[in-house]
């Protein structure tokens, strides 16, 4: 299995985040963590906050992926990503801040609360603080 | 025949214009390149997306969706890329006659969503409801502000307070070509020959419909976010041609001034000698 590669290309809006051949790919999705190999049913799956995990040759190289949605086909995936960053593009103190604020917000039940904005936030600040680790 | 004084102080003058012209289109020159490499950079992330959504949208066919069926509201919403600055030609001007000269397009029933100073100006003027006036964004486009904007007219779309939903901004074809463009956003329409060379049949997960409520907005996002980048390279290039042409003009005014200047000194030249030999003759 791990003798064949694919090609991942992600794309956000402001660049050409990562393009070249790889084993695996792993990312969360609505419908839960996937990851696929070379070969796949096409497939278009919708991006939630998680960690990608690009499985190359050479080892593993981990970003925090936020949303955007990726098409999977036999020989390759597109990730079309509104939001992607590289551990050391990651701020953590903000994270951190992030996180704490998302978690005080979805504690204290107020009246308007947006809670799917509450919880994305705090997906974010999960997958950003679990890429630096 | 103007004096020599008046003659120099115009050419003076014009010179002054001339050097802020020439300096104008410097700048505007290392905007563009710094635009156009931006468009470009985020062409990529347009293509894949546009193919992308035609895919699904040929593959689920004619479906009851909602972004997808023309909605019952009679009011329209355009959103308008102008620049903020003028001295651009035609530039501004253009994109406002998409939306004033359109016979579609009914002054009662649509609502502006001005981005930049100038197309929110001159449509105020004609008397066009300007719903939203965002001026900030054309200076420094993001993809979070495009997304922002897209997130509030789709809300209103949902809401019914309209019914469909327009982009009118500059494509930039190349530096001195650009073309103004409207585009519909919603109801989102297929086009045909997509349609007919969709490929290998595509899964979804979540199923067609729900995807397609979480594709759709980002595609509009990102359809703003493309109509912005290629507007301010437009701009650029608008500006980069009208300084250009203000130069040169202002190059040719100079040389028939010179010509003048140089006229009237010789004649001057010539009535004082003719004054210096006339008296000199009456005293010999």
């Amino acid at each position: 299995m791990a003798d064949k590669t694919f090609t991942l290309r992600i794309i956000t809006p402001e660049r050409l985040f990562f393009e070249g051949e790889a084993e695996m790919v792993e990312f969360n999705t609505t419908e839960g963590e996937i990851g696929v190999y070379p070969g796949h049913i096409p497939l278009t799956v919708i991006v939630k906050p998680g960690i990608l995990r690009i499985h190359e040759k050479e080892g593993v190289r981990i970003a925090a992926l936020h949303s955007g949605f990726a098409e999977i086909l036999p020989e390759g995936i597109s990730v079309l990503a509104e939001v992607v960053e590289w551990p050391d593009e990651i701020d953590e103190k903000r994270a951190n801040e992030a996180l704490t604020r998302a978690q005080d917000r979805l504690k204290v039940k107020t009246e308007n609360l947006d809670i799917a904005r509450a919880e994305t936030a705090l997906q974010r600040a999960i997958a950003r603080i679990n890429v630096l680790k | 025949m103007a004096s020599m004084r008046d003659i120099k102080r115009r050419k003076s003058s014009i010179q002054g214009t001339q050097q802020i012209t020439k300096a104008m289109k410097l700048v505007s020159t290392v905007k563009l390149q710094r635009a156009r490499a931006n468009a470009e950079k985020s062409q990529n992330y347009f293509d894949s997306m546009y193919r992308t959504v035609n895919s699904i949208l040929a593959r689920v066919g004619h479906i009851e969706h909602r972004y997808l069926t023309p909605a019952t509201s009679q009011r329209k919403a355009v959103v308008v890329i102008t620049s903020n600055r003028g001295l651009a030609g035609g530039y501004n001007s253009n994109v406002v006659k998409l939306v004033t000269k359109n016979d579609d397009f009914k002054k009662e029933d649509l609502d502006i969503y001005a981005i930049g100073n100038k197309g929110r100006d001159a449509l105020s003027r004609y008397g066009y409801t300007i719903k939203e006036d965002l001026p900030d964004v054309i200076e420094l486009p993001s993809y979070a502000e495009a997304s922002a904007l897209a997130a509030r007219l789709l809300e209103s779309y949902e809401a019914g307070e309209i019914g469909e939903i327009y982009l009118a901004y500059t494509f930039f074809k190349n530096t001195v070509s650009h073309e103004p463009r409207l585009m519909k956003l919603l109801p989102v329409e297929v086009e045909p020959e997509a349609e007919s060379e969709a490929q290998a049949v595509m899964n979804f997960e979540p199923e067609d419909i729900e995807a397609l409520d979480m594709i759709i907005p980002k595609y509009i996002s990102s359809l703003i976010y493309g109509g912005l980048m290629e507007a301010v390279a437009s701009e650029n290039g608008a500006r980069m041609q009208a300084m250009d042409n203000a130069t040169s003009n202002a190059e040719e005014m100079i040389d028939k001034l010179s010509l003048q200047y140089n006229r009237a000194r010789q004649g001057s030249i010539t009535q004082e000698l003719t004054e210096i030999i006339a008296g000199a003759e009456a005293i010999s």
